[in-house]
């Protein structure tokens, strides 16, 4: 008994520590993605950015970080104080758990689950309760209408997303993540999915709230959405949690279509670079595409947000679902059901 | 062991929060207590080895059905003490539900040798897959059916709700891209102290 007490103790130990290398790096990257977000849109924007803090501004997420923990934390007098203090938490917990299945290279990832594209997909749509409850429990007017906003927002555009993850699935055989990337090997989905690769992309961008689509916090009119009414860490969890889903959905665009962990061509310089190096690699890419756009469009009015995606691209992905699975069928290039699990 | 102890965790979470629906003040946190019901539910079919179906539950019930609730719950100015006045009315109704769904458990759990066998998922076979292939092949008929039921109910839906509103001015992008410079621009040169004249 006592040595099946050690062999769990062991196994939760390490499991512990897995959870740990992965949440580290990812929080170090979040405090970066917000100084790259600074410095980037400053440079398209012909200006210099933060840049004083430390070596070319390096030390300013940590700076930003201290000044918000010494901030004093208001609980307004009208507010459902527990859900208040819930939403935050939430949406931070829900911004790192996805993290369990994604692989970061071959058979490294946490818990490499069957399901795991569904899995991933579920936390994302969870992701939505973090900001209604936020925006109802403040008991205020511009924190409710920004999570009314967001909610409605979050719940269109998962349509699209479900239907362009089920054209990859068409395409791969399995919801394993690992097995989606190595579907990829011959040629990533990026290619022949193009359309959906896009509209793919558009939609993590209203998913994660982000400009063109960042009408849930729109400052000029709402003054910030759903989070007016939080300060100091929860505030910052916030901001923590919306930053680790925008590096999550990165990673799921980068598993779904750029082709994960594997190098872009098989061959002798490219291959011998390790894995996670290309998968952390594309996440950048994408993760400046974000950015890039924020630097770029102009926010949508919500009437057309609305539009682009219950009258654009969900009958645009669910055409592109018949077309897919037609031409697999047609062209009997289904992928192989025996053998997978 | 562990499983055990996490089937207890789930277990009693949900029976808890199936509690506190129906007996917290605020409808809001009834909701939010529901989708934690549904949450540790989702858990059990994983400790089940039916994960296919716990993601579904969570994608389908907490992600979609359950914000839409939370939704329509916070929109609507409800009298928190004209709620409870009902109370007494409901509760024969709700007594007589909870019993017949008592009886049925406690049919099952008594008669439990003479039930079906649950059918051992062989490993090769995962149950996305074992789920898909009886679906889309034995049960092909039902399936289809009940997804034209619910395609009359969304129809149905919406027909109720649609209302044509007139003078209401919409944006038609169609029409708004389809402008050409010739059609919308008129370049004309005025003469000092005339102004221009429309013909």
């Amino acid at each position: 008994m006592s040595g099946l007490d050690l062999t769990y103790l062991i196994e939760l130990g390490w499991l512990v520590l897995q959870v740990f290398i992965v949440i580290i790096p990812l929080l170090i990257g979040v405090a970066y993605l917000t100084l790259a977000e600074r410095r980037v849109i400053g440079f398209m924007q012909l200006r210099k950015g933060p840049n004083v803090v430390g070596p070319f501004g390096l030390l300013q997420p940590f700076a930003d970080a201290l000044k918000l923990l010494s901030k004093e934390t208001i609980l307004p007098a009208g507010a459902d104080k527990v859900t208040f203090v819930i939403a935050p938490m939430l949406t931070f917990v829900l911004a790192l758990v996805a993290w369990a299945v994604i692989p970061f290279g071959e058979s490294l990832v946490i818990a490499d689950i069957n399901v795991g594209i569904l899995y991933l997909f579920a936390v994302s749509s969870l992701g939505v309760y973090g900001i209604i409850m936020a925006g109802w429990a403040s008991n205020s007017k511009y924190a409710f209408l920004g999570a009314l906003r967001s909610a409605a927002q979050m719940v269109s555009y998962e349509v699209s997303m479900g239907l362009v993850i089920i054209t990859v699935l068409l395409c791969v055989g399995s919801l394993n993540l690992s097995d989606i990337i190595e579907a990829q090997r011959t040629v990533w989905f990026a290619l022949p999915l193009f359309p959906m690769f896009i509209i793919f992309f558009i939609s993590t961008l209203a998913e994660t709230n982000r400009a063109p689509f960042d009408l849930p916090e729109g400052e000029s009119e709402l003054v910030a959405g759903y989070f007016v009414e939080y300060s100091s860490m929860s505030f910052a969890l916030f901001f923590l949690g919306e930053y680790a889903n925008m590096i999550l959905m990165s990673a799921m665009t980068t598993i779904l279509f750029l082709g994960g962990w594997l190098p872009p061509f098989d061959i002798y310089p490219l291959n011998i670079i390790p894995g996670p190096i290309w998968f952390i690699l594309k996440i950048c890419f994408v993760l400046f595409v974000f950015l890039w756009m924020r630097a770029t469009t102009p926010r949508y009015r919500y009437d057309q947000l609305m539009r682009l995606g219950w009258k654009v691209f969900l009958p645009f992905s669910l055409i592109w679902v018949v077309l897919t699975a037609g031409f697999l069928i047609s062209f009997d290039m289904l992928p192989a059901t025996a053998g997978l699990n | 062991m562990i499983e055990t102890l996490f089937f207890y965790l789930f277990a009693s979470i949900t029976c808890l929060a199936g509690l506190m629906v129906i007996s917290s003040r605020n409808p809001v946190h009834s909701v939010l207590f529901l989708i934690l019901a549904f949450f540790n539910a989702a858990g059990l079919f994983v400790l089940l080895g039916a994960e296919f179906l716990a993601m579904l539950l969570v994608v389908v019930y907490v992600g979609a059905v359950a914000v839409l609730f939370l939704f329509v719950v916070m929109m609507l100015d409800i009298n928190f003490v004209e709620l409870r006045e009902g109370f007494q009315r409901y509760m024969p109704l709700g007594l007589g539900v909870g019993g017949v769904l008592l009886a049925e458990i406690l049919f099952v759990f008594f008669n439990s040798a003479d039930m079906p066998e649950t059918v051992v998922m062989v490993n090769e076979v995962s149950n996305t897959r074992a789920l898909g292939r009886i679906l889309y092949t034995d049960y092909i008929y039902l399936f289809q059916l009940a997804g034209l039921i619910l395609l009359v109910a969304m129809i149905g839906a919406i027909a109720l709700t649609l209302r044509k509103r007139e003078n209401v001015r919409r944006q038609s992008i169609a029409s708004q891209t389809e402008r050409t410079r010739a059609d919308s621009i008129e370049v004309v040169s005025v003469p000092s102290n005339t102004g221009v004249k429309r013909s």
